[in-house]
């Protein structure tokens, strides 16, 4: 057995909890290890925060959160894109409370000090007891460090970390075969499910690339498909296959015919969108452009798995936050195209309805097996979360990283590599 | 405004007799009390009113109403087996508008229900579309508004 000290204030060794086939199962419940990933692996990447289609214009923001620390992601006056901690820098209040929406300032509730869009204080009530103890300069809201990719938006705390393309490394690929789902139009969010399970982030985080679970788990929403789409998802014996990425990162291919959404544009057109593609046609779009954003509207045949927090999940962004050891928030992110034909963007989110969120034919059921891990992962003295699937027959890909079948556990093994990596990091410090 | 709120006695009797429906899973009646081109809407907004071009938590038209039916009765969906049952009341009708072929009402509507040991509790209005026609009263349009749609909802196993 693992004998690992955990106790409060000795430092937390998840070096022999994190084996390249297997977890313990500590790593789901024991609240000194999830204090230790918000500070070793949350604060110290690259986390998703927002799309940039979410906040257009100036003035525009959204409330989101990087680990467990809330911050706005906002749109100044020159357009510039700030992620700054929604806190205030007098006594701490939160300056917005808001999920999205549109201003022209941040004020504090509690004693009225105003901060402008990209966080610079502006103005506080009575300056006059301040005179000489400091410059309204120095208390702007803390600014973190922000990139973006394919409009993408990503903070972090890690001013010493790598630009953010280079932490994406092999996953930009695949982000941009993920961004032409929006059928030619500028990629938009369209709205979000928010849910949340009683149960640890990794747990979700593990799932994003586990197709094994997919038949059974799903198997209600497999039997509410047409024949022709559920012989789509009955996918663990195709030529599928999951690769691992680098950085954590990897991609499950479950449908190969639908990795890019730009290509076979003459195959038939599926039964379920046969009735899209005649309003298409009905509204004077060409054949092709027809052709063109029914492929796009079926979403992309690939889930990419960005660690730690954001998945690019065939049609939608999955997003979750840790919240506590044993509860973790979700948003699925409904996407589609700005300024696109009403009836395909209609029938994206009538398909993101059929499988997300709360009452989705699917995601009741992931949760309900989440939250059965989380509770019976604790039985026993010992135990260990088996992640070795496949593991005997990998391969390497044509880009030269190694990949195992469709229904391996390659990519949570990815994904706790490079966990490990970071819960060790200077742990001679 | 008017102070009149006389809401027809059958129209109290129809919403009650849904809600029992819906609690006791009687989905095979539940689904007869609704008209073809009827709409069952539960909006994460609920200040929308474009449920068409938005997200909502359910959009159902016949053909996803009998698909969710299915689904919540047909023993594989796990999280559905898990749900024992619900037990909602619905009360403070008030009558929006009525004329010969239709009636618009809007309820409260408390549900109950035990996931995993905890009672969890869902309150929301409830707006009622109802067509007259020669069987009694039908299902045009139902739009559930729940008070926290706007947080983050557990798993919902059942039909609000």
């Amino acid at each position: 057995m693992t004998q690992v000290n955990l106790s409060k204030g000795q430092g937390v060794d998840v070096g022999n909890l994190v084996q390249e086939d297997k977890v313990h199962k500590d790593l789901y419940s024991d609240p000194h290890i999830f204090e230790a990933e918000m500070d070793r692996i949350f604060t110290k990447t690259w986390v998703w925060v927002a799309h940039e289609s979410e906040i257009p214009d100036v003035g525009s923001y959204k409330t989101s959160f990087v680990g467990n620390h809330p911050v706005i992601v906002s749109r100044d006056r020159k357009k510039n894109i700030h992620v700054l901690l929604n806190r205030c820098r007098h006594r701490g209040a939160t300056v917005c409370e808001k999920k999205h929406g549109t201003t022209r300032a941040f004020t504090c509730p509690y004693h009225g000090w105003g901060y402008s869009l990209d966080g610079e204080l502006r103005a506080l009530p009575k300056p006059e007891e301040y005179e000489g103890l400091f410059d309204k300069k120095d208390l702007p809201l803390q600014s973190l460090r922000t990139e973006s990719y394919r409009g993408l938006i990503f903070a972090t705390f890690n001013n010493d970390i790598e630009p953010l393309e280079d932490f994406l490394g092999g996953a930009k690929k695949w982000i941009d075969l993920f961004m032409k789902q929006s059928g030619g139009f500028p990629l938009k969010v369209l709205g979000d499910h928010r849910f949340r399970f009683e149960g640890n982030w990794k747990i979700q985080l593990e799932n994003t690339t586990d197709a094994y679970h997919f038949p059974i788990v799903h198997k209600s929403f497999i039997s509410s498909l047409d024949d022709q789409t559920s012989d789509i998802f009955d996918f663990l014996d195709g030529a599928g296959y999951v690769e691992d990425l680098g950085n954590g990162h990897s991609v499950m291919v479950m449908i190969p015919e639908l990795v890019d959404l730009e290509a076979n544009l003459d195959e038939p057109i599926p039964n379920r969108f046969k009735e899209l593609a005649e309003e298409l046609a009905k509204e004077g779009l060409s054949d092709m452009e027809v052709r063109r954003l029914v492929r796009a509207a079926t979403g992309s045949g690939f889930n990419l798995n960005l660690f730690p927090n954001l998945a690019c999940s065939m049609a939608f962004f999955r997003v979750l936050r840790p919240v506590s050891v044993n509860e973790t928030e979700i948003h699925h992110i409904a996407i589609g195209g700005e300024g696109a034909p009403a009836a395909f963007n209609q029938k994206r989110i009538r398909l993101h309805e059929h499988f997300q969120g709360p009452m989705g034919f699917g995601t009741p059921d992931d949760s309900e097996g989440w939250e059965r891990v989380q509770r019976g992962s604790v039985a026993g003295k010992d135990g260990w979360i088996l992640v070795n699937r496949g593991m005997g027959k990998l391969i390497k890909r044509e880009d030269g990283n190694v990949a195992g079948a469709v229904c391996s556990e390659t990519g949570m093994r990815a994904a706790y590599r490079k966990y490990k990596k970071m819960m060790t990091a200077n742990e001679a410090e | 405004m008017t102070s009149n709120n006389t809401v027809p006695a059958n129209v109290i009797d129809f919403i009650n007799l849904e809600a029992d429906l819906l609690d006791h899973k009687s989905y095979e009646d539940w689904l007869q009390l609704w008209t073809d081109d009827g709409l069952y809407i539960v909006p994460v907004d609920t200040q929308e009113t474009d449920f068409a071009n938005t997200v909502n938590f359910a959009y159902d038209d016949a053909e996803m109403r009998r698909l969710r039916t299915a689904r919540l009765s047909g023993g594989e969906s796990v999280s559905s087996v898990a749900l024992d049952k619900t037990v909602r009341s619905v009360s403070r009708f008030r009558l929006l508008e009525e004329t010969e072929t239709s009636v618009r009402v809007r309820c409260a509507m408390t549900l109950n229900e035990v996931r995993a040991g905890r009672l969890l509790t869902y309150p929301g209005d409830v707006e009622f579309e109802l067509v007259k026609d020669a069987q009694g009263l039908r299902i045009r349009k139902k739009v559930v508004r729940l008070l926290h749609a706007g947080s983050h909802l557990a798993t919902v196993a059942f039909i609000f």
